[in-house]
């Protein structure tokens, strides 16, 4: 079952490669003169067309490209010529952090209001969590990340504005100059989240098994420990990974705002440059990502259920 | 069925309609040109500038009213076209069955296990930025959630006994779709049309601050926040009024897409306590 | 008040909060249980019956909530008892058994430690002597290797069997009382009876009083000491079981208690039949659901198809609407075989044959009105319109008994019983000579299903249509069936007039079935469980 999902993650990321590829390579508009700008010269064009081969056929140029990222040649640069693999490492590693540091972050709180919410279903708590969760689902990035520039950076300097990092910076430093990316991102996906833990919690808790754990005498805590929560642990970690999927997506605008030397920004970066090998490489590795996501909450969710663990 | 409108719908129904109105009318309500520097760089609210000027000196809320038009204008756009592949196709799966919704199914299997972002990202690498790419790109993209939506309520719909019915007394395909799954998938559709909507203008806002959705000196929401954006380290908040503007609108929307997803009648009847 | 009453309710008022008027429920009952007692709640959907069951435990579903008198259990009142105190009786004093044990044990927890776990959240025994008592409980309610049978997880055992563990899981702790709640009602007939007279043994022996709700008389009189009517939230009749059972004084009680006994007058076999169902295999995929099925309806006739769930009855439906394809034989409508896939049926056979389904709630449109429902038949097969369609649609809610205006209404707007007249008046308008009726009166009230059976009874005798009557109920069968098909497990075990089927000698599955129906008489089910053990 488990090797089932993992061959048919597989076989996605598979087709997504393809789809990537066409997306780049086959619709219209001329990489060479993208590079080359409009003024250059036929042979120029053609020349540059040779050398990075695109005059062969799509198929041979999509194997030799799989083939190449299957050894962990993701190619070189076209803007200059540096090893893609090379240059992207430590970004991915900067984003992975800023996202695992803003998952840190969210994913307890959620979880929490989440809970708050369903203890104190349609009283005060309940109404407050779901009107702020309603107003900040509808607020762009860019909006949370200047609010908190202006307010923590620029009136209370708190936090840098510009968060950089560096090789060999200590720890502390480094988290001091995420904060408040990290916050920005944790407002992003919190409101999400904590709502889809509370449906979540929610559809469990009108379970009749709920009744009769009720009917048993069963005090309100021993009912959500014992029987809630066994049951909500699946649908739980489902939310938790697609807003962790969701929150990947988000990085890439929140790099931009607090110039973040992270991968969102290198992509964005190389897309108005139009280099294609980046943009190949940096898009399959958040569809790799996004993709593993969903592959830990489906194994997760196979885990969890009785009907599979203890089949008849 | 009682229609009152409570509080919430109908402050959203208010604010959307000035923003659109302020969009349509923008020539005539507009009090300065969208292109003219009109004064110094990043001026205050002030009786002349009710919002401020921007980074090169020009009115704010004039910008801001002109930039309606792009914004609204091409998220429209958008959601139309995502609307109406995304319900057609997902009525056929849903109706028909079979490899026809086999092979839809899969196919936005796969466009949605890409990030949507990131693959606008990957095609507007290739692409030029225009209105016309700007608007399929991100209504095909869109398009396979509400496959996937109106797919699921679509089926939900087609196996019940009323549409089985409908097929034993003969009626045609067309009949089927648009006489009794339709009227009854209506109320979910309309608020997840306002869900659409928000999100192609978040998503084109975000394009254009990452700089590759309208280009300039044409301006939208998103890509003025982009011009403005580098006074906030100055504390001057003027990136913050067209980045306000896209959540209120938004917040707008949802108000009234929340309101009319609670209309959604339950398709089972009555049922007694 | 003698010291045997345990529990004690008086003008108790249960109310939906928050409504204005307030909705009323339950409106001002009142009754004694004797410790070790079984009271019968019987009554109608809407009757109030659990409502007044789940207030002995001091608790109300949703928004209910007592809004007037007193529930006195064990000398203390109650009916407006905080949680903390609730909690200290729920599972000590006071248990439960739900309609669906299926969805009320937890699937996460083997069943054993659901079975024994109020017994140790209140301390009463410890953890090996809960076991203990709970294996002697599952082997007094007959249940299959009681050892081991508390390790299985709830989707590991049958609906029967979860049925008796959640039995065993209310009496585990020793209770005063346990509240029923149609424990048997979601089981097929013939393991209603097993289930049935597990729990009249396990009261027996235990001694311990209950509570027993249903809908059905002829279930509450083989286990309750004294019966309650309700109706509407109050209380019609009470007594004795032998003082309800043989001598009810309200017209109410008569109606329920004459329910079971209408009985048809079978009609001469014709010379043609109009439907013949000829060799049928049928099924999904390579699983073979039917299995080589002969079967004839004749014009104007009923033939009743009888069987449990997964006989393949509602299968052989989807056969004949042509929604299923057989792999082997084929259905003769008047002497011309019916293409297989519905598909290719000319808009004339499938005018010929016509269905009606069980859930009338789902069976129409709930955007188009009654008129629309009905009227649409007629435009599309006879190519009514205007007036004429208007005229049609006026005769047909006649025909159904319902007033002309009900055609501006939509389906919400009407009752269980006036929906599935709506459904029969669609089928009706298509002028066809079979209806398929499939559990049409299964989701419907005693009273309600016994005027539906009347009505189609009625406009058989008028328009001359034949049914397929499809049901697992064998009272409707003897009230409305020419000729009745017997199925188990995807055969016919069984065919012929209903006379020779309903009379010996049987085959065993056939005699089973008969002797499972709940008979209208006390001591019924003592009388079957001595056969059995014969």
């Amino acid at each position: 079952m488990i090797a089932q999902r993992l061959a048919l993650s597989l076989l996605i990321l598979w087709a997504v490669s393809v789809v990537i590829f066409i997306g780049t390579e086959i619709l219209p508009g001329d990489v060479a003169q993208n590079i080359l700008g409009q003024s250059a010269t036929p042979e120029a064009l053609e020349n540059l067309r040779t050398e990075m081969g695109l005059n062969d056929p799509a198929l041979s140029r999509y194997l030799s490209w799989a083939g190449g990222i299957i050894q962990g040649d993701l190619g070189t640069a076209l803007t200059n010529g540096r090893d893609i693999a090379e240059s992207m490492t430590s970004r991915l590693i900067n984003t992975l952090f800023l996202a695992a540091f803003a998952a840190v972050m969210s994913v307890p709180l959620a979880i929490f209001l989440g809970l708050l919410a369903v203890r104190y279903r349609d009283r005060w708590p309940d109404k407050l969590i779901s009107a702020t969760t309603l107003a900040s689902i509808s607020l762009p990035e860019f909006f949370i990340g200047y609010v908190l520039i202006l307010i923590f950076a620029v009136n209370i300097p708190l936090f840098p504005s510009v968060a950089s990092v560096y090789d060999g910076m200590g720890f502390f430093a480094r988290l001091n100059a995420m904060a408040l990316p990290a916050m920005a991102l944790t407002l992003v996906v919190l409101a999400h989240m904590m709502r889809m833990t509370r449906a979540a919690i929610l559809n469990v808790m009108e379970s009749a098994y709920i009744e009769t754990a009720e009917l048993k005498g069963l005090s309100s805590f021993k009912i959500i420990y014992r029987h809630a929560l066994p049951n909500a642990i699946a649908p739980i970690v489902n939310v938790v990974m697609l807003n962790l999927a969701y929150l990947i997506v988000g990085v890439v605008v929140i790099e931009v705002i607090f110039v973040y030397p992270g991968l969102g920004q290198y992509l964005v970066d190389h897309v108005s440059k139009r280099d294609i090998p980046v943009v190949q490489a940096c898009g399959l590795i958040f569809a790799a990502i996004f993709i593993g996501l969903n592959l830990v909450a489906d194994i997760t969710a196979l885990l969890t259920n009785p009907r599979l663990r203890h089949p008849k | 069925m009682k229609t009152s409108i409570p509080l919430n719908a109908l402050i959203g129904m208010i604010i959307t309609a000035t923003i659109v109105i302020m969009a349509v009318f923008a020539p005539l309500l507009a009090p300065y040109s969208m292109t003219e520097i009109v004064g110094d760089v990043w001026e205050p609210m002030s009786s002349e500038h009710w919002l401020g000027t921007d980074t090169l000196g020009r009115d704010l809320l004039s910008r801001l009213m002109y930039g309606a038009r792009v914004t609204l204008g091409i998220a429209a756009l958008a959601t139309i076209l995502s609307f109406s592949m995304g319900t057609m196709l997902g009525l056929s799966a849903a109706a028909f069955g079979g490899w026809i919704d086999q092979t839809l199914s899969r196919l936005v299997d796969l466009l949605m296990a890409i990030p949507t972002l990131i693959l606008a990202l990957v095609i507007l690498s290739v692409l030029a930025p225009s209105v016309l790419t700007l608007v399929v790109v991100m209504g095909v993209l869109d398009s396979t959630r509400v496959f996937r939506l109106v797919r699921s309520v679509g089926v939900d719909i087609a196996v019940m006994d009323f549409v089985e019915a409908a097929r034993l007394r003969g009626e045609g395909r067309l009949w089927v779709i648009f006489r009794e799954i339709l009227p009854n998938a209506l109320s979910p559709l309309v608020a997840e049309l306002g869900l659409r909507f928000i999100f192609m203008v978040l998503f084109l806002s975000a394009l254009s601050f990452l700089g590759l959705g309208i280009q300039p000196p044409a301006a939208d929401w998103g890509g003025m926040v982009k011009e403005n954006k580098d006074g906030i380290a100055f504390g001057i908040p003027a990136a913050l009024i067209p980045a306000g503007a896209i959540a209120v609108l938004a917040i707008s929307i949802n108000m009234i897409a929340d309101w009319v997803l609670n209309l959604t009648s339950s398709l089972k009847g009555g049922k007694d306590v | 008040m003698s010291d045997e009453t345990l529990l004690k309710i008086r003008d108790l008022e249960i109310a939906v909060e928050g409504t204005s008027p307030l909705l009323k429920i339950v409106k001002g009952v009142s009754f004694d249980l004797e410790k070790g007692k079984v009271m019968g709640l019987i009554g109608e959907s809407g009757a109030g019956k659990s409502t007044i069951g789940m207030s002995a435990m001091g608790y109300g579903r949703g928004k209910l909530h007592t809004s007037a008198g007193q529930v006195i259990l064990n000398g203390r009142d109650i009916a407006q008892a905080k949680r903390g105190v609730l909690n200290q009786l729920r599972g000590k004093e006071v248990c439960y058994v739900a309609q669906s044990a299926a969805a009320s044990f937890n699937p996460a927890h083997k069943l054993i430690d659901q079975v024994i776990e109020a017994t140790l959240e209140h301390g009463l025994m410890s953890a090996h002597e809960a076991r203990t008592r709970a294996v002697e409980l599952f082997t007094a309610l007959g249940l299959p290797s009681p050892e081991t049978i508390g390790d299985r997880y709830p989707h590991q055992v049958s609906g029967g069997q979860l049925q008796r563990v959640m039995t065993a899981m209310a009496l585990c702790p020793k209770p005063d009382l346990i509240v029923f709640d149609e424990p048997t009602t979601a089981l097929d007939v013939t393991t209603q009876i097993e289930v049935l007279a597990a729990i009249k043994h396990a009261i027996k022996i235990t001694n311990v009083a209950a509570l027993y709700i249903t809908h059905d008389l002829a279930v509450v009189a083989q286990i309750s000491d004294e019966i309650m009517v309700l109706r509407h939230g109050e209380m019609v009749e009470k007594g004795t079981t032998d003082q309800i059972i043989n001598d009810p004084q309200q017209d109410y009680t008569k109606a329920l208690l004459s329910v079971r006994s209408a009985q048809h007058e079978e009609k001469p076999a014709t010379e043609k039949p109009v439907l013949d169902i000829s060799n049928v295999t049928a099924g999904y995929g390579k699983i073979d659901i039917l299995k080589s099925i002969n079967m004839s309806l004749d014009p104007g006739h009923t033939l009743a198809i009888v069987g449990e769930s997964g006989s393949g009855k509602s299968t052989l439906a989807r056969v004949v609407t042509g929604l299923l394809p057989p792999r082997i034989g084929n259905v003769v409508f008047e002497n011309t075989p019916l293409p297989p896939k519905q598909t290719q049926r000319s808009r004339e056979q499938l005018r010929e044959i016509q269905m009606i389904y069980q859930m009338a709630d789902v069976a129409m449109n709930p955007r188009q009105t009654v008129g629309q429902i009905i009227g649409r038949p007629l435009t599309f097969y006879f190519g009514l319109r205007g007036a004429k369609r208007q005229a049609r649609i006026e005769e047909l809610l006649h025909a159904i008994e319902l007033p002309v205006d009900f055609a501006d209404r939509y389906p919400a707007e009407l009752s269980g019983g006036q929906k599935q007249r709506v459904c029969i008046a669609r089928a009706l308008a298509a002028k066809p000579k079979v209806i398929i009726c499939d559990e049409v009166t299964s989701a419907l009230d005693p009273l309600v299903a016994e005027g539906i059976l009347k009505l189609l009874a009625d406009l058989q005798e008028r328009e001359g249509v034949a049914y397929l009557f499809i049901t697992h109920d064998l009272a409707t069968v003897k009230a409305i069936a020419d000729s009745i098909a017997v199925m188990h497990q995807g055969n016919l075990v069984r065919y012929g007039p209903k006379r020779q089927v309903l009379n010996p000698p049987f085959d065993a599955y056939t005699d089973k079935l008969l002797t499972s129906i709940p008979e209208m008489r006390i001591g019924w089910l003592d009388d079957v469980m001595a056969e059995h053990s014969t």
